[in-house]
């Protein structure tokens, strides 16, 4: 086989085009995050409808909806490997690196689609207020960042347990818990009305957390993967 | 070099080990070249691997999985080295089809496909003849044979034909 010139860049490109191209063929993670978003996207609107709810709440309920939405398909990306036996073959064939960004660019593609699908589903069923959507918008993508880089790497982690489902919920929660503490905080403020300049202090937060865990999972993953 | 005993002697775990897939839990294992350690990477490039355990993706077609694992690996591809490849494993023709709907002698073939876009320095063969007819035992013969000049071959198996195309044995669990 004739070496290329082809680095780091181009692996992690070939890992994330091979997984869009199976999420394509199979909708394996795609159908269980819209399945999930759908059902509780409705089930809220069912239950509260447009009733006018305070930022406080609405800013609660689309971060959980956004939370578990991605927990029920992230974490696919990694199980699949282990589940169907190629995890083994990819460690023969690649360095650590290649996989673990193709994975986390093919989860950040993954809940953008997400987030794009949900958020006007979500301002249209709770009739929420759509002023500072820019800044609104800005948070969210913070939050996507936090949100792939921290399940990315617990699902690697999680991928060769047989109680894979709790065990990503359980080593999930203290990873995330200020992330969403921040968001929420955040995406209030937003719907309150709240300018850019008032949620300074959050988007520094999501700024470092998602530089943080980026860099914190691309050292840690070797260590991971290789065990 | 063949690795013989009978199942649960620990043939496929010491290839295994030796591919650095699992750690000792006694001693250590080191490749050099010129009194050189091999780094990780550079010994993943040289290694080759032929397993029932390893999988290949079965929603991608053979051509698919040879371009992609060659990528990661850090090389390239093209068609024609790719038609090469498949013919040599007698798998000509059929690289468009989806690995899913390949009989598991097929899969066996085309991981060799794989393990050979490589230039392997040692290849590593666990069972290499499970799955596959009397045409794709003799084609692993003719594989093990053109290598066996430039590549240290270590084989796990229990089957006598296999084992008799090593020059040494390595008998495990007595």
């Amino acid at each position: 086989m004739p070496k290329s010139s082809s680095g780091l860049v181009s692996k992690s490109l070939a890992v994330f085009a091979k997984d869009v191209h199976l999420e394509l063929r199979t909708r394996y993670a795609l159908n269980a995050i819209l399945m999930f978003a759908v059902t509780t996207l409705a089930a809220v609107s069912f239950s509260v409808g447009q009733s006018g709810l305070p930022p406080k709440l609405l800013a609660a309920l689309f971060w959980i909806v956004m939370l578990f939405s991605a927990m029920s398909g992230l974490a696919q990306a990694f199980i699949r490997e282990e589940e169907v036996g190629t995890a083994l073959t990819l460690k023969l064939m690649s360095d650590p690196d290649p996989v673990y960004i193709g994975k986390l660019l093919f989860n950040f593609s993954l809940l953008t689609v997400m987030a794009a699908l949900i958020t006007p589903i979500f301002f249209i069923f709770t009739d929420a207020p759509a002023s500072g959507i820019a800044t609104f918008i800005l948070v969210l993508a913070l939050g996507v960042i936090g949100l792939c880089s921290a399940t990315t790497l617990v699902a690697a982690i999680i991928a060769k347990a047989s109680v894979k489902g709790a065990l990503f919920a359980v080593l999930s929660f203290p990873i995330l818990m200020p992330l969403l503490l921040v968001l929420v905080s955040a995406t209030e403020k937003v719907l309150d009305g709240g300018a850019i300049g008032d949620i300074a202090t959050e988007i520094q937060f999501l700024v470092a957390y998602g530089v943080v865990m980026v860099t914190g999972s691309v050292l840690l993953f070797k260590f991971v993967w290789q065990e | 070099m063949a690795v013989v005993g009978p199942n649960g002697s620990g043939k496929s775990t010491l290839l295994m080990t030796l591919l650095m897939l699992y750690r000792p839990t006694k001693g250590r294992i080191e490749y050099t070249d010129s009194d050189q350690r091999l780094e990780e990477s550079r010994l993943r490039s040289l290694t080759s691997f032929v397993s029932p355990y390893l999988n290949l993706y079965d929603q991608l077609t053979a051509e698919e999985n040879l371009k992609f694992f060659a990528t990661v690996a850090g090389g390239s591809v093209t068609g024609k080295q790719i038609d090469h490849l498949l013919a040599k494993v007698g798998l000509q023709g059929r690289g468009c089809d989806l690995v899913a709907e390949y009989s598991s002698g097929m899969k066996q073939r085309l991981k060799y496909a794989v393990a050979l876009l490589k230039s392997p320095a040692f290849l590593f063969l666990d069972e290499p003849g499970a799955n596959l007819d009397e045409e794709g035992k003799q084609l692993v013969a003719g594989i093990i044979e053109e290598y066996r000049s430039h590549c240290i071959i270590i084989i796990a198996t229990n089957d006598r034909e296999e084992s008799s195309l090593a020059e040494k044995q390595l008998r495990l669990g007595q």
